[in-house]
């Protein structure tokens, strides 16, 4: 399990909004969020994160596996695929149908 | 630190809760079932108001018929979602007859004050920042209520029969 | 189209400032999550006692259905609800409740305030507390009921609304309640559940079982009041709910349901102790129910005006008619009068979806056609309660345009799914696009009806929200390092003949599975003995040569 790329996620508290961890902000889509080359990156951030949680502008954050090839992050879990696209049955709802707001 | 809010305003705490390994002093305790237990005969011969703090697994049938030799019961919130004492409570005031002071202690929230009245707690450990103001608040959010409890309050099928 | 407002429970002032004073307070707790007064820690157990979740993409919002009743006006509302806060649609649960997928938690409180202008709510749709109760979708129309149970169920509703004493329960409490001895509620699968039953002395009472769930540790309930007489019912209710309150497993959320702790007294010693506290409640009175208030709430629910000297003889409107009749028509007590279930299954749809609009255009059909009620299923269909046997061919023609008129009510297509790793948080896999693919399989309309009763129920994770314990074939969803896979359980049934499905064995893969279903479903057509249906069948032969067929052809 050498250098497990992740990601860090989250939902913003007033809309429920999925976000992903860029720097020490937030963005809306996978592609545009961090990808922690390490295991104390990944925890680094996730820590800042949570100490962040008292400014009560997101909740439930937590880390990820993510694969890297040719520049695009795809999750190892179906799960975090989903939560990135929208689901699978109604293709016409989410952040595959361009339903986000930066 | 906590205060201790009793028949709607703050009061003076007449009583000590003292661990289990502290000597007893002087005038009014609150101390441990498992202390109390151990220690009945002398507790009970003192001549002072005796309170006993309850574990939320610990049923106040344990107390037996000495319940209303206590002045008080502190039924104790681990973590507000274990919803336990609300039925020791219910049972102190209408199975055992329990007419002392029922004081939550522990983790409650400001949302669970209005069901804790009802089930018969009498006296809140509240946080420094809590306010009388509130207290009231949270009592008065919700005018009607369905079902009986120990707080004798009129049913919304009483009201609806007047 | 004039709304009209069919003979269902109507708030009085108290249920009206009741529920909007409970709406404020709910408004009052968003307002402090957002300014931080209250952490996300002390939120989550207040915001899912009112119905909201934070799921995999949003905020989720469950709206109580009570039993299942909805009036066209109500209807009206979910659908306006659909089109200003979410994206259009609505989902229908197998708790007969409806929820949302994508609110804001902003928008709750105007959300609630809409929902109480019609008298709803979404007070106690999650949480650790007594949820909202659930009945027979048949209720005061059904042939074959002893009973109506919703009064009851209305007298359950307001009992546990804010009961102070069970809002902190060890785990959530579902109860249900049904007047007919053909269980149409999944009664046995209840952690309470009351059936309305009548004595040898001819007087009706309830019985009361208690301990039945679902989840990783699935048990059928117990008889736990063989005849509990109608104004002792609350009293014994609050005598269960404060055994279980005292006494249930607070140290593993897994162990922490009234199952757990039935199987772990056993049902002579739970019984024991709910007779002392029943005994005690009894002596206080209480709670005790007089006949007068059950009357008082049974007029609410009195039958509507039926027209009498209707023909009781079913329209001839051709073959597509004629099938559908067959599978989403009911007989009902009244002549001339039936039970129309429109099942939201149409082959390739999300079981139990509707659009706005489509809740709109049943809303019309409710007001044309049904005395403006129409009732949730379990199932996650919708019915039609009083329909005159002449209308049914104009309904069905108006069902058609709606894509809503597919005569499969328990048919292989007719199939329940949880939202699965689609939209939930808990999710292990998906479960929508799984139940869509064999309900296209299984299209044709022959084949289905060739197949006859086959109820199959997927659930993405085992909380079992999808019921598949209770499947005469159930499909449960798991996840092996992060793929989705997917087990076969044979021989449940969630009916008056309840069993809990037995595992196949090893999980099929998402491209497995279908296959493995159908493989299954020639087993039984091959096996099947003079009209037995899929679940006798298995029954009597077994699991083996199910197996052996699953597996057939399958990759080690």
């Amino acid at each position: 399990m050498a250098n497990t790329l992740q990601m860090l996620t989250a939902n913003r508290l007033k809309s429920g909004d999925v976000l992903y961890r860029k720097g020490s902000g937030w963005v809306p889509l996978l592609a545009d969020g961090e990808v922690y080359p390490d295991a104390a990156a990944a925890d680094a951030a996730l820590a800042a994160a949570q100490a962040e949680l008292p400014r009560n502008e997101f909740v439930a954050p937590y880390l990820f596996e993510v694969r890297q090839a040719n520049g695009v992050i795809v999750p190892v879990k179906e799960r975090e695929v989903i939560r990135a696209a929208g689901p699978t049955v109604h293709p016409h709802t989410g952040k595959q149908a361009g339903q986000y707001h930066v | 630190m906590t205060k201790l809010l009793k028949s709607g305003a703050f009061a003076a705490d007449a009583f000590n809760t003292i661990a289990d390994d502290t000597a007893l002093p002087e005038g009014a305790v609150i101390v441990s079932l498992a202390r109390f237990e151990k220690e009945r005969e002398t507790l009970l011969a003192r001549n002072t108001p005796i309170g006993v703090r309850l574990k939320s697994d610990e049923n106040p049938t344990r107390l037996g018929a000495d319940v209303n030799r206590l002045s008080l019961v502190a039924l104790e919130f681990p973590k507000f979602r274990d919803g336990r004492a609300f039925s020791w409570a219910r049972m102190l005031r209408t199975r055992l007859g329990f007419k002392g002071e029922i004081r939550a202690v522990g983790d409650f929230l400001f949302d669970q004050l209005s069901y804790q009245h009802r089930v018969g707690f009498d006296a809140w450990e509240v946080p420094d920042h809590f306010t009388v103001e509130m207290f009231n608040t949270a009592l008065a959010e919700m005018t009607d209520v369905y079902q009986p409890a120990a707080d004798g309050k009129k049913t919304i099928r009483q009201l609806r029969a007047r | 189209m004039s709304e009209i407002a069919p003979n269902m429970y109507r708030y009085d002032e108290f249920d009206a400032r009741f529920v909007a004073e409970r709406t404020e307070q709910f408004a009052g707790q968003v307002e402090r999550r957002l300014t931080g007064e209250l952490t996300e820690d002390q939120f989550k157990p207040l915001r899912l006692m009112n119905g909201l979740y934070l799921q995999l993409h949003a905020y989720m919002l469950r709206v109580a259905v009570p039993y299942g009743t909805l009036s066209s006006k109500q209807v009206r509302k979910l659908a306006h609800i659909a089109r200003t806060y979410d994206k259009d649609f609505g989902h229908l649960t197998t708790r007969q409740n409806i929820q949302y997928n994508w609110i804001k938690l902003v928008d709750v409180p105007a959300i609630l305030r809409e929902l109480a202008s019609v008298e709803m709510h979404a007070i106690q749709t999650s949480g650790n507390c007594i949820r909202n109760v659930t009945a027979d979708q048949f209720a005061g129309a059904a042939a074959d009921e002893i009973e109506d149970p919703r009064p009851l169920a209305e007298i359950v509703r307001q009992w546990s609304s804010l009961h102070p004493e069970f809002l902190f329960l060890p785990r959530k409490f579902k109860i249900a309640v049904s007047g007919s001895p053909n269980d149409r509620a999944a009664l046995a699968y209840h952690d309470m559940a009351v059936e309305i039953v009548r004595n040898a002395q001819g007087r009706t009472g309830y019985k009361v079982l208690v301990g039945g769930g679902m989840g990783r540790t699935p048990y059928i309930a117990q008889v736990i009041g063989d005849f509990v007489e109608k104004d002792d019912i609350l009293a014994f209710m609050e005598a269960v709910m404060r055994v279980y309150n005292e006494q249930g497993r607070r140290d593993n959320m897994y162990k922490a349901r009234i199952k757990i702790l039935t199987n772990a007294l056993g049902i002579e010693e739970m019984r024991r102790q709910v007779n002392i506290e029943f005994a005690e409640i009894k002596q206080a009175g209480t709670l005790q129910l007089p006949k007068e208030e059950l009357d008082r709430i049974t007029a609410y629910f009195a039958p509507p005006a039926f027209e009498t000297g209707l023909s009781d003889t079913m329209p001839d409107a051709g073959p597509a008619f004629a099938n559908w009749v067959r599978t989403n028509v009911t007989a009902h007590k009244a002549k001339g009068y039936a039970i129309a279930t429109i099942t939201l299954k149409t082959p390739g749809q999300v079981p139990g979806d509707a659009t706005s609009d489509q809740m709109d255009i049943i809303a019309g059909l409710m007001d044309e056609f049904s005395v403006g009620e129409v009732r949730v299923t379990h199932e996650q269909n919708l019915v039609l309660p009083h329909v005159r046997k002449k209308d049914l061919p104009a309904i069905f023609a108006k069902l058609r345009e709606l894509d809503f008129a597919s005569p499969n009510a328990g048919l292989i297509t007719d199939i329940i799914a949880c939202p699965g790793l689609d939209y939930c948080d808990l999710a292990n896999a998906r479960s929508i696009p799984i139940a869509q693919k064999i309900a296209r399989t299984f299209e044709d309309l022959d084949r289905q009806h060739q197949i006859g009763e086959l109820k199959i129920k997927i659930s993405g994770c085992i909380n079992a929200c999808g019921h598949h314990h209770a499947g005469h074939i159930g499909i449960l969803g798991v996840d092996k390092k992060g793929v989705e896979f997917y087990q076969l359980l044979l021989g449940g049934s969630g009916a008056e003949d309840a069993s809990i499905g037995t595992i196949m064995g090893p999980g099929f893969t998402e491209h497995e599975i279908t296959g493995a279903v159908e493989r299954v479903v020639e087993v039984y057509l091959a096996q099947r003995k003079d009209g037995e249906r899929f679940l006798d069948t298995y029954r009597r032969i077994g699991m083996e040569k199910f197996k052996a067929a699953a597996y057939e052809t399958v990759a080690a």
